[in-house]
Formats: C-alpha cells, structure tokens, sequence
C-alpha cells in the first residue's frame, strides 16, 4: 500500500529552481488526490529559498546537508536520497525532468527497484491508481503508463504544471548533515554561459532558421528577446552551420521546449523542428513562403520578410514595455 | 580494453507517426528505421577512444531487439567496430528490462567502459546508460559533449541547462553521447564490406521484468491551424494586440 510521496528537489548554486517548486505543487496535489503523506527532499549545503516551499503546499522538508553538496555528485546525491527514501518507505519519487532528474531518476530507481516514468505532461489518479502521460517519438504522439513496481520514480516535464502559491506558512526543515558522502562522481567546474537563459527554462523563446541568412542578423533575434526576457533558439542548419551553440538548437535532435510563446522567425518547420516545439503554448511564425509548414502549427502568422517584420515587431514591443 | 556500444534501431526522424492497432505502439507499416541518431556519436567515440587506446583495445556493439536490428549493428560495424551482439527479443520492454540485458551482457563480456547515447528517439527516455549503469556498479556521466581518459581517471564535459559541467569520475563507467561530443566518420566501402562478413552473434536477450506498462498510445490533438495576419510589417500592432490580449503572453 502507497503512503507516501517524495518530492525530491533540485538546487542550483545554493537555490531551489523554478522546477523544483513545480514538482512541490504536484506532490502536493497528488498526495492530497490519494490521501498520502507528502515530504521534500533536498541535498545540497547553504539554500537560501528553503522556507518557500512551505507556501507551496509542503509542510515537511528534509535537507541533506553536507559542503560538497554545493556542486551536483550523482554518485552522492544518489546514495543520500536512496537512504533517505528506504528510511521513510516512500513509494512515489517526484523529480523535475530537468538535466539533474534525468541523471539521477534512473539511479535511483534501480537502487529502490522502481520503474521509472520520466517526462511526465500529466498525471492522473482518478481511478484510485495512477496513471501517467509522456510524450514519445518527440512528442507526435503520446502514452499512458503505469508502474508495475511497488515504488516508481517519476519526472515531471518543466514548465508544463505551474505550481500556484498558497498561503505562506513555513516548512518544518529537518537538516541532516551527511557525513563523508560518496564523491566518486562528481561536477568539479560549471561553465556558466553567458548570463543567457536556456531555451529548455525559457517561458518565451525567439527562434531563429536558416532564413536569417548569417550569424549576424541574429542580432534583430537576440534583441527581440531580450526585450520579452526570453530566449533565443535556433534551427538545426543554424546550428550546423555555426551561426549559433548547439546549445539553442530547438527540434528532435535538440531540446523539446513548451514555452508560453514560440516565435519562429524564418524556420520552414520541417517534422525534426516541430517535434521540438509543437507543445508550446502559443506558436507565431515569420515566414516568407505562406505554404511553409510552420503556419500549420501557429496561432498567428505573418508572411512577410523578416528583416522588415522583426524590427518593426520590436519597435511595437519597446512601445508597450515604455 | 574491450569498450561496449549500445545501439538501439529507430524509426527514422523524419517518419509520420500512426498508432497500429494495438492501440500501445507505432504502425511500422512504411516507416524506414535507422541507428539512433546518438548512437553514431557513441560509437565515434568507442572507435577514437580504441584508436588512442591502441591495439589491444577492441569494440563491441549491442543491441537489444528482434532480427531487423542487425541492420543498425551492422552500420556500427561498418563505421569499425570489431563485433557486433544481437539480444534478441521479439517483444516490447520497457528500459529497466533492456538495460538489464545489456548489463548482463556487458558484464559476461567483461567491458569497462561503455558508451550509449543519451536518449534513444523512439520512447526517448534518457535513462538507458544510467540504468545500466547502476545495475552494473559503474559510474555514469550522461549527455557528454567532451571525454577525456588517462589511466582510469575520466574528464568528461555534460551540457546541462544554462552551462555546461566538467564532471571527474574513474573506470568503470558509461557514458551518454550527445551532438556535439565528436563528428561520426562515415562508413567506408571497405568497411561496409568487411561489416557484410563479420558475424553478429544472436543469444536470447537476459529475462527482464518490465517494470512499467504501456496501457495506451494516442496522438496529441491537432493544432487548429492558426490566422495569418498579414504580410508585413502592418501586421504587426494586431499580432501584439492579439499576443497581449487573447493568447495573454505579453
Ligand atoms: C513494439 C515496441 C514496444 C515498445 N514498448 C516499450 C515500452 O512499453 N516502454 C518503453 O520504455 N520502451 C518500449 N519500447 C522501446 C524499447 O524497447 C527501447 O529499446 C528501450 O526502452 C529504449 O528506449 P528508451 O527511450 O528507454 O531509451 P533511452 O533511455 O532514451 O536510450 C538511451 C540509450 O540507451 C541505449 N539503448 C536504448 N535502447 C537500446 C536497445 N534496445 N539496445 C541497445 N541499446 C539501447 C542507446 O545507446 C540509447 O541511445 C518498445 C519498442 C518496441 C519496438
Ligand atoms: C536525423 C535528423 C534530425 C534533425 N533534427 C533537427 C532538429 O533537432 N531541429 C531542427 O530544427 N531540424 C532538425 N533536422 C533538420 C530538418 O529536417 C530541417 O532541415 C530543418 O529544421 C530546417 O531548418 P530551417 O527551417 O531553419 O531551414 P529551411 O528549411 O531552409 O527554411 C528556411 C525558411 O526561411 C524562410 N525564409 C527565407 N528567407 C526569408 C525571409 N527573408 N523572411 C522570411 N522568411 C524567410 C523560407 O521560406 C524557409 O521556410 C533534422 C534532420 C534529420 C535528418
């Protein structure tokens, strides 16, 4: 019998992120849709934001605490949340979908025998039994899951269950510092780039296709975005040409995203690019070719030329932001 | 040192996805199916790490899946890998049972280090590696775009979101390939013929429970196709209006 469910969250450089207060939001409605126990975990040193998860709608934090938790270690991470998870005979993991929970999901499912259902857009337990939705194939089609195993692990995608605040009560934080935890594998450097924001976190992303013709009209996409505090993405050809870091690249064979706004500035959406960002909220396109496939997925389309669209966007942009 | 590369056989990216009758996986009916596009970065790496490494390196290709994945260890054959292992399995698992037989396997045949790809585009999972792994005691970095090896010391970059981590750890261990990590050579003719003789050796894939079940497969709803508003630019106060007031993004 399930009773209980572990929300296992992620910090960043001493902070819970976005993603880890949407996976609070949803063990919480979770354990109060099957009547469970509900608690987080987190593992790391200093979190200045701790307290928030309290108005979040969880009551009872743990912190494995420990100095070199301020750096990710899966090997250490792994081992003080699995002695964690066996103490409190948790049956449901909840992790964020994030590079960290992809890492350290399946770690843990085989260190607690529990199948792993990862990339998870909805979740439902109206039956009595829980049933998740992930998206296969790129997100062209989807499937219904359900654990087999006694204790399951799984991810939430980010960005998809926007965690509400509630009141503002403060958690019961039980720290517990983890003494000589296992190093083997662990992140000795992070390379920050440049105080840009990843499209895989972004809300409103600018994408940008080989119809931009060179790196430097990149300019009108960075500027665009930078203004709706967004960021830039990319088609592949983009990237393969080395207009832009692969890191942008939007599609099949680069990051799913599902942000609010899409902006498709120039990308023709072939199947590779749509499996990428079809799930986003609201889609606009730029293109100057009406037929272009792109316009079959969008909300709003201009078929016009970019380079006299984009900067007149921009100027209506400043207008509203004044 | 023997290196293992596990290849999984996919449909192409580009295939239009229908739901066969079974109601829980894809119509292959038409689909051409290819190496999974991370794999080729993992076998790029397994082939230039044995080339640094020196002779009596060796690597070894599987695949777990029925007979039509030979086709995916023979291109990884042809690329220049030294064998290739088919673990058959004519029915449907889920990761945890496929990365158990490619533990067994990797184990039976005593590889140290082990390269995947970090995410298999069919039911794009991203946890293969990982499990196989944990199951085998060997350290994982997953979604690598540099390696470094000296002695059993691994240096390894992951791109993660907003930057990238330089991560440590030591042999044995498996490692995730992500674009980026290396370009794949190209098979030569020589290779692609010497690949045609090599024999792919079968065995039934290790028992495995699947320890998740897929109940149903269904498409996303259609996207109602959206309005173009214009041409050029004197579209652009009604798309912002539109943006701020019905979609309510701005
Ligand atoms: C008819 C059918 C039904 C299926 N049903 C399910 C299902 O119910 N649930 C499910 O999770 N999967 C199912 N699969 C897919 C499953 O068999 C996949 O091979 C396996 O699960 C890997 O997909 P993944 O998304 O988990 O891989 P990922 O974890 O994304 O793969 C990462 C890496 O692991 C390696 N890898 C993955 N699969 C294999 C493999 N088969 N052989 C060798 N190396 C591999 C590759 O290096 C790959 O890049 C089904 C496949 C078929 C053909
Ligand atoms: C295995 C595989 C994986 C792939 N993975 C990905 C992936 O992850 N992501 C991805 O994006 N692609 C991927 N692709 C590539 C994909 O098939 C397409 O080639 C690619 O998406 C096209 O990029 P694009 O739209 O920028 O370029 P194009 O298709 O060349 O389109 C350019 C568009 O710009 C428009 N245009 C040109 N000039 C102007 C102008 N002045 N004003 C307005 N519009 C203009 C044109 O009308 C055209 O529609 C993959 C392909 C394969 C085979």
């Amino acid at each position: 019998m399930a009773n209980k469910i572990l929300a296992v969250l992620e910090q960043r450089e001493g902070q819970l992120k976005r993603s880890a207060f949407e996976t609070v939001g949803m063990a919480a409605k979770l354990a109060s849709e099957l009547n469970l126990e509900v608690e987080a975990v987190v593992t790391g040193n200093e979190i200045s934001n701790i307290n928030d998860i309290g108005s979040y709608g969880i009551s009872k934090v743990i912190h494995l605490k420990n100095p070199d938790f301020e750096n990710y270690s899966s090997s250490g991470y792994r081992d003080a949340v699995t002695d964690y998870a066996n103490e409190s005979d948790a049956d449901y993991l909840l992790l964020a979908n994030t590079s960290m929970g992809k890492d350290l999901a399946p770690l843990l499912g085989v260190k607690l025998n529990a199948g792993c259902i990862m990339d998870c857009v909805n979740i439902d337990v109206s039956s009595g039994n829980l049933i998740a939705t992930r998206p296969v194939y790129a997100g062209k089609a989807l499937i219904d899951v359900k654990p087999k195993s006694a204790k399951i692990v799984i991810t939430i995608r980010p960005n998809v269950f926007k965690p509400v605040p509630g009141g503002s009560s403060s958690p019961q934080i039980e720290v517990r510092e983890i003494s000589s935890p296992n190093l083997q594998t662990r992140v000795v450097e992070f390379k920050k780039a440049e105080g840009k924001l990843d499209v895989a976190e972004a809300d409103i992303i600018v994408s940008g296709g080989r119809g931009m013709k060179g790196p430097e009209h990149f300019d009108l996409i960075e500027e665009l975005a930078d203004l709706l505090g967004g960021a830039v993405g990319a088609s592949r050809p983009v990237v393969d040409a080395g207009w832009r870091p692969h890191s942008e690249q939007v599609g099949q064979t680069g990051k799913t995203v599902s942000p609010s706004l899409y902006i498709a500035c120039a990308i023709s959406g072939a199947i590779q690019h749509l499996a990428g960002m079809s799930s986003s909220k609201y889609i606009v396109a730029i293109n100057k070719d009406k037929e272009a496939p792109i316009f079959s997925v969008a909300d709003y389309g201009i078929a016009g030329d970019v380079f006299e669209v984009l900067p007149a966007l921009i100027e209506e942009i400043k207008k509203i932001k004044a | 040192m023997k290196i293992a590369v596990c290849v999984s056989h996919v449909p192409d990216t580009a295939t239009k996805v229908k739901v066969s009758s079974d109601g829980v996986s894809i119509d292959p009916t038409g689909v051409t199916y290819i190496i999974n596009p991370y794999d080729e970065y993992a076998v790029e790496e397994a082939l230039s790490t044995k080339e640094k490494l020196g002779n009596n390196s060796e690597v070894v290709v599987i695949s777990v899946g029925s007979d039509k994945s030979k086709e995916t260890i023979r291109k990884a054959l042809a690329m220049g890998a030294d064998s290739g292992v088919l673990l058959k399995d004519d029915n449907p698992r889920d990761s945890f049972a496929v990365a158990k037989a490619l533990s067994e396997e990797i184990k039976a045949q005593g590889c140290e280090l082990v390269f995947c790809g970090k995410q298999s585009v069919d039911y794009d999972n991203t946890i293969t590696g990982q499990l196989v792994a944990e199951m085998l005691g060997y350290s994982c970095i997953p979604v690598i775009v540099e390696f470094n090896l000296e002695g059993n010391k691994i240096t390894a970059e992951r791109e993660i979101e907003g930057g990238r981590e330089i991560v440590e750890t030591v042999l044995p261990a498996v490692l995730t390939a992500q674009k980026g990590l290396n370009e794949p050579r190209y098979a030569s003719l020589r290779g692609i013929m010497t690949a045609k003789k090599k024999t792919i050796e079968e065995k039934p894939a290790a028992d495995a429970e699947s320890l998740t079940e897929v109940l149903k497969m269904h498409l996303p709803p259609p996207k109602k196709a959206g309005r173009i508003l214009g041409t050029d630019s004197s579209a652009v106060p009604e798309l912002v209006s539109l943006l701020r007031e019905e979609a309510k993004v701005l």
